[in-house]
């Protein structure tokens, strides 16, 4: 029910939307393009320096500069490795790795590949018969795509002389999981807290968790698989 | 299977190794009375160190909103966007810090994001790149990963997207294209196989222009199967919400 409500609401928005759109289209192709930048533009239509007297000083001497790129280090690659408790199937090891983007020291968006094996069941020691799972499908690998909130920034201080900047932050998001022969759509939730010992190098520690359906043993039931990893990773 | 952690392994150096290799970094002149420079990246740090009018400085990177500046003394520290434009090159023109926003949102080529939503009732992620030839159309490249109840897939598609009015900050828009769908049917069901099929849809859909190189977006499609039996089928595919950028 809910999810047809959503479609008309989305429909409707389209229309209104799209419907004066429409009339603008004709109209469009006459209008005069923008400038692109208005720095661009009065670097090429006016000597630009002489018009700024003010601010500079004439003294200065005029130097050939070579303009090198600004270094942007928004990107953190890294790699993790953990524990993975997978509902049923006892815990194990977990290797990763993970590739972020900074949109603003608030928030970034993170994507995470990760892979685990699972363990037998209690049932499959216990009663010695047939196994639930073939040795291939005891594969366990997600990805996963989340946002996240640095919710407490701050620094750690080791020692007197020591102050490395940190951060607590939660993430969200959503993701596939490869278990028992299947995709299954995956939701993930978590914390995390990242050290910076240098500014291109981060400590993580994280604790997800991993919930999605499963019909395994013939009924469906939904699974929350806990992780928890120690990371490292670069900016970039 | 122990492959992809020394994949990693060996990525993560690779990135060190290009980390460490810096140019020189940039020198511009303070122009404001002074500017502050914090311990960190971010708004709470505290500001440990003032530099004055007239002083050159280094910038050393950039993070989000943020810059390391390093002094002629060996003082680094980061300042924030807001301060950095009203410094100047050394030649004395204003620094250009060359980054998307409201002005350049129209003369943007590359766009990529992500998207989430529903497949004729399967859950859906998606993620997209497109180049705009103008300012209105632009050739768009999705992959769908479409996880369902009793089926998996894949969808590949090629498509063109005309947005109507491109310089309004939300903007409706126009789609068409085609491409392949893989069906996997999941392991638990008898008698399935798999099927590779061509798809072929048509749709709408919502741009909003949110900040700096951000953008929002909500799609609708309708997809036509072209199956191997005597139907093709129709599959409503509706993606809520749908994170883009745009370069």
């Amino acid at each position: 029910m809910e999810v047809s409500r959503i479609r008309v609401l989305f429909l409707i928005v389209l229309c209104s939307a799209t419907l004066p759109g429409c009339a603008w289209i004709g109209r469009g192709g006459d209008l005069p393009p923008e400038p692109v930048a208005p720095a661009a533009q009065t670097d090429e239509g006016l000597g630009a320096p002489e018009t700024e007297g003010p601010i500079i000083n004439p003294q200065v001497e005029r130097r050939e500069i070579k303009r090198t790129r600004i270094d942007t280090e928004d990107f953190e690659i890294g790699a993790y490795v953990g524990i993975l408790s997978i509902e049923d199937f006892e815990s194990n090891a977990v290797y990763g790795a993970r590739l972020a983007y900074h949109l603003t020291e608030d928030f970034f968006l993170e994507g995470t590949l990760g892979q685990s094996r699972a363990g037998r069941t209690s049932y499959e020691n216990l009663s010695g018969s047939a196994d639930l799972l073939e040795d291939d499908d005891r594969d366990y690998t997600y990805y996963a795509l989340s946002m996240g909130w640095n919710a407490l920034p701050g620094e750690i201080f080791i020692g007197k002389n020591r102050a490395y900047n940190s951060a607590f932050y939660l993430v969200a998001g959503i993701g596939s999981t490869r278990f028992a022969g299947d995709d299954r759509f995956t939701v993930n939730g978590g914390f995390g807290f990242r050290v910076l010992p240098s500014d291109w190098l981060a400590v993580h520690f994280d604790v997800r968790d991993h919930v999605f359906d499963i019909d395994l043993l013939g009924k469906k039931k939904i699974v929350n698989n806990l992780e928890a990893h120690l990371g490292l990773s670069i900016f970039f | 299977m122990s492959r992809p952690p020394s994949l990693v392994i060996l990525l993560v150096l690779l990135f060190t190794a290009s980390a460490q290799a810096d140019d020189e970094p940039r020198k511009i002149l303070i122009a404001d009375p002074f500017i502050e420079l914090h311990t960190g990246p971010g708004r709470g740090y505290p500001i440990f160190h003032v530099v004055e009018r007239g002083r050159e400085v280094y910038i050393v990177k950039r993070r989000t909103d943020w810059f390391q500046i390093r002094t002629d003394r060996g003082v680094e520290g980061w300042a924030p966007r807001e301060q950095m434009i009203a410094t100047l090159e050394p030649t004395g023109e204003p620094l250009d810090l060359q980054e998307p926003a409201r002005e350049n949102y129209m003369s943007r080529r590359w766009q990529g994001g992500v998207m989430a939503g529903d497949f004729g009732g399967a859950s859906l992620i998606s993620a997209f790149g497109g180049y705009a030839f103008s300012d209105n159309l632009s050739i768009e490249l999705t992959v769908n990963h479409i996880l369902g109840e009793f089926s998996n897939g894949y969808s590949a598609t090629l498509g063109l997207m005309h947005v109507f009015v491109p310089e309004w900050r939300i903007s409706p828009y126009f789609t068409l294209g085609t491409g392949v769908i893989y069906t996997e049917p999941k392991s638990t069901l008898v008698q399935a196989e798999d099927r590779d099929d061509q798809i072929g849809y048509v749709g709408g859909g919502l741009q909003f222009y949110l900040t700096r190189r951000f953008m929002l977006r909500s799609e609708y499609r309708n997809n036509v199967i072209f199956t191997s039996r005597d139907d093709n089928e129709e599959v409503d595919e509706w993606k809520y919400l749908g994170f883009a950028f745009f370069f």
